[in-house]
């Protein structure tokens, strides 16, 4: 699903984040990124997500290099994936229902569709009935829930998502973390880039390690008591 | 736009300003025409006959000249006619009898066939006559309304060049609200792009305004106008009376209105595709 091939990212700065970075996920994986905040794990979605493009190297994500997306395609290449983030990036002037319609709307799904998939997703992550809120009603935990509702909302193959507990207490972030892990269970691909290493002790699923840009820990996979 | 309306009234009064200028100076054009249109119809040439002429003269320049083709009507003031008539007219009635000979010539009034009734037409009239023996003066007055068709020719360029300016500026003001209307969503329209939205998606909204505001401006500038010449109505009227016309103070009219808020509408969306093509497309997710 998703291969980097001595990948080297400088920003205009002149920071070089990643210095030949190289590994594979495969499909129906659910993996973590690990390091402290500047080893290269944001750069790595961000590169995955063509909000960045490699300086060197090459990212293939679902079979596809990356390096052959024009701007022009970018957009439809977004609408098949799910970004999940550490401050949500909810729309707060509108409603729970809203946020999560948005990728829907934009990929130009009929309105009854939407309604459809939108409760559907509202239920999987236990928010059905806020509907009609406003993110700012809502707390932290939900907040980053329906930050994942419309991440899935469009069905996407690969879910990505950066620091999606940053801002949680431990329960909270395990509860986030087991929402993951039953999407994964469905067959999406998952890839998590947290510090909070704890928590990945804590649920099984593989783990790569960064360190100033480059890869550290040898890609395993940690014992697992989530569900296994 | 929804969240401010004081603002969004201002770009609206703006824009209804910078229209309503080009358009009443339009109305003002337009009447005027109105005003002067019958002026340009036939203009009666005057003949001044040599006072050394014989006085059956007269009558026999007039026979010769209705038998033209390009002459409608010759009416004939003889000089004792026309002293009857100052007499009556002037009130110099007293100082007339001072004089020992009339002054006056006899006169033909001329007036020109339809079809010779052209600048051209009565020119070419015009010389004829006066080459003719025993005239002494051929009079046209119709100098000063070709002067008034130049003025007024001049001053539709004028409309036109100031209409187009402003609607540049139109543009402008519409342009620059959106591009703020665009910062202040800058961090939604980078989440809309993250989610895999198009620029021309994240643009729509804003076309919208651009119409909206467009469509606003238009009628308040519709507004303006109706108000001013509703309250130059009654004094135009009055001065008309004056004069012994019936002319009355016309406004834009159904076309030309609809015709302005077209044109608003579409300087609206212009400015606002301008500015949002621009700055949606420099917003990218960081």
């Amino acid at each position: 699903m998703i291969r980097f091939d001595q990948v080297h990212k400088r920003y205009a700065n002149g920071r070089e984040a990643l210095a030949g970075v190289s590994f594979t996920i495969a499909d129906g994986e659910m993996t973590f990124l690990t390091g402290h905040s500047g080893a290269g794990k944001s750069s790595i979605l961000k590169l995955i997500a063509l909000i960045e493009r490699p300086t060197r190297g090459q990212v293939f994500v679902g079979n596809q290099n990356t390096a052959a997306i024009k701007p022009r395609g970018i957009p439809q290449f977004r609408r098949q994936l799910g970004v999940v983030f550490q401050d949500h990036k909810l729309l707060h002037d509108r409603p729970i229902a809203d946020n999560v319609a948005l990728p829907l709307i934009i990929a130009g799904v009929p309105k009854r569709e939407i309604d459809k998939r939108v409760r559907a997703a509202l239920d999987q992550v236990g928010l059905l009935g806020k509907e009609k809120n406003r993110p700012l009603e809502l707390s932290a935990g939900e907040q980053q829930r329906v930050g994942i509702a419309r991440s899935i909302v469009g069905k996407p193959k690969l879910l990505i998502a950066d620091e999606p507990t940053g801002n949680l207490d431990p329960d909270l972030a395990l509860e986030i973390i087991q929402l993951f892990k039953r999407f994964n269970d469905v067959g999406v691909t998952v890839v998590i880039a947290t510090h909070d290493v704890q928590l990945i002790d804590r649920c099984g699923a593989r783990r790569i390690g960064f360190r100033e840009g480059r890869v550290a820990a040898p890609a395993g996979t940690a014992a697992s008591d989530l569900g296994a | 736009m929804v969240e401010h309306p004081l603002a969004a009234f201002m770009t609206m009064a703006v824009i209804a300003i910078a229209l309503a200028l080009p358009l009443l100076l339009n109305v003002f054009l337009q009447n005027t025409r109105t005003a002067t249109a019958n002026w340009n119809q036939v203009f009666d040439i005057s003949v001044y006959l040599d006072k050394k002429a014989p006085g059956t003269r007269v009558q026999a320049l007039a026979k010769q000249l209705r038998s033209r083709a390009d002459v409608a009507a010759v009416r004939v003031i003889t000089a004792d006619e026309a002293l009857l008539q100052f007499r009556r007219a002037s009130g110099f009635g007293n100082a007339l009898d001072a004089l020992r000979d009339n002054p006056l010539p006899d006169t033909l009034v001329v007036t020109p066939a339809l079809g010779a009734s052209t600048p051209a037409g009565t020119e070419g009239l015009r010389r004829a006559i006066a080459a003719t023996a025993d005239v002494q003066a051929v009079q046209i007055d119709t100098e000063w309304v070709q002067r008034l068709y130049t003025m007024l020719d001049i001053l539709r360029r004028i409309i036109w060049l100031t209409g187009a300016l402003l609607g540049l500026g139109v543009v402008l003001v519409v342009g620059n609200t959106i591009r703020l209307d665009i910062l202040n969503r800058r961090a939604e329209i980078e989440v809309m792009k993250l989610v895999g939205a198009t620029d021309g998606f994240a643009r729509r909204p804003f076309l919208y305004s651009g119409v909206w505001y467009g469509l606003g401006g238009g009628l308040l500038a519709l507004i303006l106008v109706a108000v001013a010449v509703g309250m130059l109505a009654k004094p135009v009227e009055t001065l008309a009376g004056l004069y012994g016309s019936q002319f009355r103070l016309s406004g834009l009219g159904l076309d030309l209105g609809a015709a302005v808020l077209g044109v608003s509408i579409g300087l609206g969306w212009f400015g606002s595709w301008l500015a949002a093509t621009r700055h949606i497309r420099a917003i990218e997710p960081t």
